[in-house]
């Protein structure tokens, strides 16, 4: 057990899980970096964060593999790959691109083994950076969880640290079907303790991050942090919980169903733009498993229904707050 | 192309712009005072002026993430440019959009885009409009030698062959995309013939030299606007700065960048050349020079201290705020 970063976490699950199974591929866009640069230093760069740092020179250019600017033909191929034998773990560098190349996601990757009867397999997974917090604009900050979420054979995980990155990563590398894998950037150095050796978190099993007893803020991804902060500074005034689902599909319902029953109040937080966001899910969860509990209507706090501003003083206004959360915190209380 | 005084001297003002609003936005970004992600143009200016002296306000460009020099071509207004770096009320994108989405629609100018690839679609639909409504317009897309492994890029110069549609892709081979090498990944020897296996005229051309790629232009633009079709002008200048800036550049080496700057200096270049050819005189682009350095540092100046975007801005511009 040492303390990591969230990117140190996700390097080692990846170095990880490469030296258990020789099937596990890596492949994406100047994950190596410096081939055909005039210094001749093939891995040099080890993705644009990172966060793939050392993974070319452990495991060499067969299993570490840059690619042209081509993302349609990263993700078909790594679909293809995992139909017919290896495990890849495809990057996406930003989670924008995918509309670059969703058809080999969405169509392809996501319904073979339904659509083929149970008769295939597509051990995949794809990790792409998100959200909002780094002044990248428009087209670098999104946060697109509800749409993969909402698509039938694909899983999403939103790891809200270090620890649960690491095991939650592992457990998309050997999970048969194909994941989709959210690395908040403002996430990339923040801190944890994080056990050296291996280690998976199943999916679907949310985390109680904070435990309490007048309101439940079910968060998602970077969120969650900003919950926490929020429960431990109303600590002796307002008792809150907050539950982390760590994966958006599937979604433990019970967890947020039993809180909320606890607890009577919800606020639900989500980076993502309101409409049809994990957040109006849980709402949604709740009022049909335990509206009869509910003390306060629920609240919701998303980023605004606008694309992300380049200005940074428009960002930090998107971007959900503390101080939004503390405020519906004390709202579902005053109810 | 015989280029009168003043044509000359508007090419040089352009380069000069472009080379001195990236020098200085290098630096105001390593003192910090940028924010966000820039990708300069440093080393490649003379692509964007040799194509763009060719064009109107009526004429369309769609750009790249290193788009402040296709914008300064094309005419855009250099202190509304630096307003929008710094992502200020007044900018071109009202701070909205930054150094990755820079646009003036009435510049004809569509956008630097942070898409890799996108480009040149949107460059189909605007010589589409062109094509339709009888105009004898025609449409560029910039792009990088990294973008041209992109789908997109391959399904749009079919579409416009097929079409024949008035479109010119300008390819920019700078050498590298991010941090890969064009020796890794380009499958073909190069990105010209690759062009012209689709069906169109494609040339290779030195993109440092003003005068290469304007002449190729030329052709380019005369071939669309008689209604003959799509042309592809490769250009190859070399990037100067890293992928954005900040980059630690560990894949190149940087004795290569030394001797770019040496060898391979657009501006020199010109500078020599229009003397040799007794058609400018040095007095007379040092006084484009001066006027160049003191509007840039007014447009930088101004943009520091000017108002940033006020809460309600955040959600106008889209149908509904929820
Ligand atoms: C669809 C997509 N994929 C990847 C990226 C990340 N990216 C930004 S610029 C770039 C390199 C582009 O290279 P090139 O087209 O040669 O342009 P240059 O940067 O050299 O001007 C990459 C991979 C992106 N912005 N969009
Ligand atoms: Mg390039």
């Amino acid at each position: 057990m040492s303390v990591k970063t969230f990117r140190q976490a996700i390097n080692e699950a990846l170095h990880q899980e490469m030296e258990r199974d020789p099937t596990v591929i890596l492949i994406g866009e100047d994950i190596v970096g410096g081939h055909g640069g005039s210094a001749k230093k093939p891995g040099s760069s080890g993705g644009m964060m990172g966060v793939t740092a050392g993974l070319y020179q452990k495991f060499g250019e067969r299993r570490v593999i840059d690619t042209p600017i081509s993302e349609s033909a990263i993700m078909g191929a790594a679909a293809g790959a995992a139909l017919t034998g290896l495990r890849p773990v495809a990057e996406m560098m930003f989670v924008d691109f995918f509309g670059v190349c969703f058809d080999q996601i969405y169509n392809q990757a996501a319904k073979f083994r339904y659509m083929f009867g149970g008769n295939a397999r597509t051990p995949m997974v794809i990790r792409a950076m998100t959200g909002a917090g780094l002044v990248c604009a428009a087209q670098h900050s999104q946060a697109l969880w509800p749409i993969f979420t909402h698509i039938p054979g694909l899983k999403v995980v939103l790891p809200s640290c270090a620890y649960d990155a690491k095991g939650l990563l592992a457990q998309a590398i050997r999970d048969d079907d194909p994941v989709i894998f959210l690395e908040h950037k403002l996430l990339y150095d923040t801190q944890d303790e994080v056990p050296d050796e291996p280690y998976t978190i199943p999916f679907g099993e949310a985390k109680i991050t904070r435990e309490g007893a007048d309101v439940t803020i079910v968060a998602f991804g970077r969120m969650v942090q900003l919950a926490n902060q929020v429960a431990d500074k109303l600590k002796g005034t307002i008792s809150v919980e907050v539950v982390d689902p760590r994966t958006t599909s599937p979604l433990d319902t019970d967890v947020i169903v039993e809180s909320v029953a606890h607890t009577g109040r919800l606020v639900a937080v989500d980076e993502a733009n309101p409409m049809c966001n994990l957040a109006s899910e849980v709402i949604s969860v709740v009022a049909l498993n335990a509206l009869a509990s509910l003390k306060a209507a629920p609240r919701k706090i998303s980023a605004p229904h606008t694309p992300v501003p380049a200005s940074p003083v428009l960002e930090k206004l998107y971007v959900p707050s503390t101080g939004q959360i503390e405020a519906a915190v004390r709202e579902v209380m005053a109810a | 192309m015989e280029l009168s005084k003043s044509e000359l001297l508007r090419a040089y003002r352009l380069m000069k712009t472009i080379r001195e609003f990236e020098s200085r936005i290098s630096r105001e970004f390593e003192a910090g005072t940028v924010p966000g992600f820039t990708h300069l143009y440093l080393g490649q200016e003379a692509v964007a002026t040799g194509i763009c002296m060719h064009l109107t306000d009526e004429d369309y460009i769609s750009s790249t993430h290193r788009g402040h020099g296709h914008c300064i071509a094309k005419g855009c207004d250099v202190r509304k440019m630096a307003l929008e770096l710094w992502c200020k009320r007044d900018g071109l994108c009202r701070g909205k959009g930054g150094s990755m989405h820079i646009a003036d629609i009435s510049k004809g100018m569509l956008g630097a885009n942070a898409i890799v690839g996108a480009g040149a679609p949107l460059a189909l639909g605007a010589a589409l409009t062109a094509k339709t409504l009888g105009k004898p317009n025609v449409s560029v897309t910039f792009g990088g030698d990294g973008a041209t492994n992109q789908g997109t890029v391959f399904e749009s110069m079919n579409f416009a062959v097929v079409l024949k549609l008035p479109v010119i892709f300008a390819v920019e081979n700078n050498g590298y995309g991010e941090h890969t090498g064009i020796a890794y990944h380009l499958g073909a020897k190069d990105i010209a013939s690759r062009a012209a296996a689709f069906g169109m005229p494609a040339v290779m051309v030195d993109g440092t030299d003003f005068f290469a790629v304007y002449d190729a232009m030329g052709e380019a633009t005369a071939r669309a606007r008689s209604g003959a079709g799509p042309s592809t002008i490769e250009c190859v200048a070399p990037r100067w700065r890293g992928h954005f800036e900040g980059d630690a550049q560990a894949y190149r080496d940087l004795t290569e960048i030394k001797e770019l700057r040496e060898r391979k200096d657009c501006l020199k270049l010109f500078r020599e050349r229009v003397r040799e050819d007794k058609k400018l005189e040095a007095h007379e682009m040092d006084r484009v020079d001066l006027d160049v350095l003191a509007l840039i540092d007014e447009a930088v100046e101004a943009a520091k201290v000017a108002p940033h975007p006020t809460p309600e801005d955040l959600l106008t511009d889209v149908y509904v705020s929820y």
